[in-house]
């Protein structure tokens, strides 16, 4: 059976614990005897029946608080799925809680009270959910039975909820009308909102297709231990943390660089020609290069980043001190231990409003993006491409208690990095690092695709003033244009056109990595051809968007008369004509100039543009 | 294995396992003869392959024991090849380190902790690997995999290290030590699947027998010298089976017709009981078992 792991989040009146109650209970996933206990705690206090809320209810001192003080997991099943719930607190104070929660999670449900809308509460747990990589997620606006079932209230909530989410990472999200007190399309679809049509929560709990969080392409398997039950044998313990394995591959061990073969491998006490992600094994080698704990096993072909200096986004969860420069803690990464010393604090996310702010150090349950010096190389991988080799713990080295949790992301290594076979830049002097912190934003690629005539030169024509004139670092990159100069040797058949966005692509990488915002207009009709130009990029670093006109309405346009022309048999290959446009299956944003003025498209646009130069930075994402 | 989650399951038990054995200097661990510590032996050796079991067994013996249990845990010890060490709350008391509990319902269950505690110091364990499930009690679902214990041996909810991804902070002073739990995200159920698909044989209290048995409180309780009537009980012979096996004095058995593994699980799949429901000891209180967490309790 399939396994789910999600979890639950909410403010302190919102009705969580009840929530969680009701969808055990309707899904009867609760016991007799834990019903007559409930029943009884009531009776002792001169109440009837039972509150659903104190099935949850775990702790003596979150009894007598009224309040949840850790993580609570639960588990459940239906005839489909079994599920994990990390059910953490709203408390303010208990932010940690939320992340530890959700970096196990595949999914998150997160409650709103409907009388209340959408608090700075909820927007903190959207927030952390996507920090730590949920972008699964659903919201359940409790509590509709006291706005009467108004549509218009829920309807308000979700907008307001969307609107949120479009600055995150957010790949799924539902909304879900729901009363945990009456039941309402927590398990039992309700009959008082014949206006939804959505799914009930666990209807879409159990058929949601959740991806694999685990990274099933780049191998790494770092080393818990070396096991040698007898003399014969030799073997490596360690759980695959990524991609798979099978006997005869040649693999590199890490830091050491030598190589071996795969031998053999042993899962759950058998011997297994291949391994997956998630699985713990063991690994004999076919010559003995020595390995140990902290070591790691990659591909020749598919290493790591190898670094001493790190970038890292960390939630501080020590009460006792705060997090400064200079300090120095030991670092969990892996199966590595290693010691690290604070270079810089960068900045503190507001978890609140998302912005950047200057600060010298972090406190309890603060988020900040940090600059890490450790001791020995780190082996690495981005956390937003791979969990397990992107997130560390921070230890504090006299009490050697956990004080924070980190998700690492790509530093454009300086000339002094040891090594770092991804490394975008030769070593030449500026790093894309450094160029960011002058011109004091990212880079981005806008690639604005759509039919000859639908805008979007005019577009990005006034886009780029626009950004130029806020001291925003743009070049516009046109296909016409370019076909004056470096593609004047090209032509419009098919290689060619592939040859031309080819180059064209390769430009706007390398001015990409020089930290320009970089415009592309591009017809560029095929799916494919516009999605090896994304391949390039980090998600988030690549914005595609879709300007839209109809054909009929561009060739009445016709700007250069090139329909004209086309329509009279003069020229071939016109897109739109007897040249394919494939419509784009997930733009990040389109842009309809059939139908809206140019001054709502372009100031859509814009403010597009701003979000994602600005949300990038907030999402631990590159 | 034919169950995907019974196999992630066994694969985040062994990594667990093997992170205790590598991250500490002496481990054991706690074998009380119940299945899940059963299961969790057999975790151990499939861990370390032909090694075996690398560090001893503990069982922290009440003197309360089903006869059965003590035959078992002999038994299986053997088949294992693990090494087991007993210690005794008799001779705690004996020692006069506690007192016996000589209420008229006498439970040493709570007594066992402070056995355990010396047990601990005597042997110098610094983590001793346990088979409690989250699942159990509402106090467990709130324990991490590597679950923090202060010099004293105690469990503070309140201050237990934040655990994310799969990173175990196994770092301690001296005289702090860990409990480890491999089996914190599996249920009773998946425990008798597992149990199954991998042939474990596991205890014949676990499966519907003829029995004495007292009702008190609403429990099955068996006939045992240490279980005595009280006023107007009476014993009765009935088919029953028992849930979890601890001390015999507060473990309640349940009428039950499931003479093998898989009539078990068909009936537990059906069941509208909780599995502590038929333990007194958590029953003393809403807080019994946090409670005895607290002081150092498995």
């Amino acid at each position: 059976m399939e396994l789910l792991r999600f979890i639950t989040a909410g403010s302190v009146d919102d009705g969580k614990s009840t929530f969680i109650g009701r969808l055990l209970y309707d899904s009867s996933n609760l016991y007799e005897d834990t019903i007559a206990s409930l029943v009884s705690y009531n009776q002792r206090r001169g109440q009837t029946g039972f509150d659903l809320a104190l099935v949850t209810d775990g702790l003596k001192s979150e009894r007598e608080q009224g309040i949840t003080i850790d993580v609570a997991y639960r588990y459940f099943a239906t005839a489909h799925r079994k599920f994990i719930i990390a059910d953490t607190p709203g408390h303010e104070q208990y932010t940690r809680n939320m992340v530890t929660g959700a970096s196990t999670a595949d999914l998150a449900v997160l409650l709103i009270d409907a009388t209340q809308g959408l608090l700075v509460q909820t927007r903190r747990h959207l927030f952390l959910a996507t920090l730590l990589g949920i972008s699964h997620v659903v919201i359940a606006v409790n509590k509709m039975d006291l706005v009467r079932w108004s549509s218009e209230v829920f309807q308000r909530i979700a907008d307001e909820c969307r609107e949120f989410c479009q600055k995150l990472t957010v790949h799924e999200l539902v909304i879900v009308p729901v009363s945990a007190l009456d039941g309402d399309n927590i398990v039992v679809r309700s009959s008082h909102c014949p206006w939804y049509t959505g799914p009930t929560i666990l209807g879409h709990l159990e058929t949601v297709h959740v991806a694999s969080k685990r990274n099933q392409i780049d191998f790494r398997l770092p080393i818990q231990l070396a096991l040698r039950p007898d003399a014969e044998f030799r073997g490596y313990a360690g759980r695959i943390c990524s991609g798979h394995l099978r006997v005869g591959d040649e693999v590199l061990a890490l830091p050491s660089r030598r190589r071996s073969i795969v031998s053999g491998l042993t899962h759950s006490g058998r011997k297994v020609a291949e391994a997956l992600h998630g699985q713990s094994v063991v690994v004999a080698l076919e010559n003995d290069i020595d390995l140990g704990r902290g070591d790691m096993l990659v591909r020749p072909g598919n290493q790591p980043m190898v670094a001493k200096t790190l970038d890292a986004v960390v939630c501080w969860m020590d009460e006792r001190r705060n997090l400064t420069k200079g300090a120095s803690y030991l670092l969990l990464h892996t199966t590595r231990k290693t010691k690290v010393s604070i270079e810089r604090i960068r900045h503190r996310i507001s978890v609140d409003s998302l912005h950047r702010e200057d600060v010298r150090s972090l406190q309890l349950n603060e988020i900040g993006r940090i600059t890490l010096q450790t001791a020995e190389p780190i082996f690495y991988d981005e956390y937003r491409v791979n969990r397990e080799t992107g997130s560390f713990l921070l230890v504090d080295e006299l009490t050697l208690a956990t004080v924070a949790v980190g998700m690492l992301r790509f530093l454009a290594p300086s000339s002094s990095e040891e090594h770092s076979p991804n490394t975008l830049w030769d070593g030449s002097g500026v790093s894309l690092e450094e160029r960011i912190e002058r011109n004091g934003h990212r880079p981005l690629v806008v690639w604005m695709t759509g039919l000859s005539g639908s805008g979007k030169s005019t577009l990005a024509g006034m886009l780029e003033r626009l950004l130029h004139q806020s001291g925003i670092s743009v070049v516009r990159l046109d296909g016409d244009n370019l076909r004056h100069g470096l593609n004047g040797d090209l032509g419009f058949t098919d290689a060619d056109r592939r040859e031309n966005l080819r180059r064209a692509g390769h430009v706007a990488k390398f001015l990409f990595e020089t930290g320009h915002i970089v415009l592309c207009s591009f017809i560029s009709p095929l799916e494919a051809e516009r999605n090896e130009a994304k391949e390039q990029y980090l998600e988030g670093d690549f914005v595609e968007v879709y300007v839209r006109a109809s054909l009929a309405v561009c060739e009445i346009r016709d700007p250069k008369g090139l329909y004209r022309k086309a329509r009279l048999g003069l020229i071939k290959h016109m897109t739109g004509i007897d040249s394919l446009y494939e419509v784009p299956l997930t733009p990040d944003l389109v842009v309809d100039t059939e139908n809206e003025p140019v001054r709502s498209s372009i100031e859509r646009l814009h403010d597009y543009v701003l979000q994602r130069l600005y949300s990038a930075e907030v999402q631990g994402n590159g | 294995m034919a169950e995907e989650h019974l196999s992630q399951l066994e694969d985040e038990a062994i990594f667990v396992i093997r992170e205790a054995y590598t991250q500490t200097e002496r481990l054991g661990l706690l074998f009380s003869g119940g299945k899940d510590s059963i299961v969790l032996s057999w975790l151990v050796r499939k861990a370390f392959l032909r090694g075996g079991i690398p560090f001893p067994l503990l069982h922290i013996d009440t003197g309360h024991n089903f006869t059965e249990t003590l035959a078992f845990r002999d038994q299986w010890c053997e088949k294992l090849t693990a090494t087991l060490l007993v210690r005794k709350v008799q001779e705690s008391i004996d020692s006069g380190r506690i007192a016996d509990d000589t209420s008229t319902n006498p439970s040493r269950n709570a007594l066992q902790s402070v056995t355990l505690l010396d047990a601990i110091g005597e042997l110098k364990f610094d983590a001793l690997l346990g088979g409690a499930r989250r699942d159990e009690e509402k106090a467990r679902a709130k324990e991490r995999f590597f679950s923090f214990r202060n010099r004293s041996g105690q469990w503070d909810p309140k201050n237990q290290r934040p655990e994310l991804w799969n990173l175990f902070n196994g770092l301690k002073r001296p005289g702090e030590h860990f409990r480890v739990f491999p089996l914190s995200n599996w249920t009773e159920l998946d425990v008798w699947n597992y149990a199954l698909a991998e042939e474990i044989s596991l205890p014949s209290l676990y499966f519907a027998h003829e029995r004495d048995v007292v009702t008190r409180e609403g429990m099955l309780l068996a006939r045992s010298p240490f279980v005595t009537l009280g006023q107007g009980g009476s014993f009765e012979r009935k088919t029953v089976r028992f849930r979890t096996i601890g001390d015999i004095t507060c473990t309640g058995a349940v009428e039950s017709q499931a003479r093998d593994s898989r009539a078990v699980i068909a009936e537990l799949t059906h069941t509208s009981t909780t599995e502590r429901g038929t333990r007194a000891d958590d029953r003393k209180s809403e807080a019994a078992m946090e409670d005895r967490k607290r002081e150092g309790y498995f």
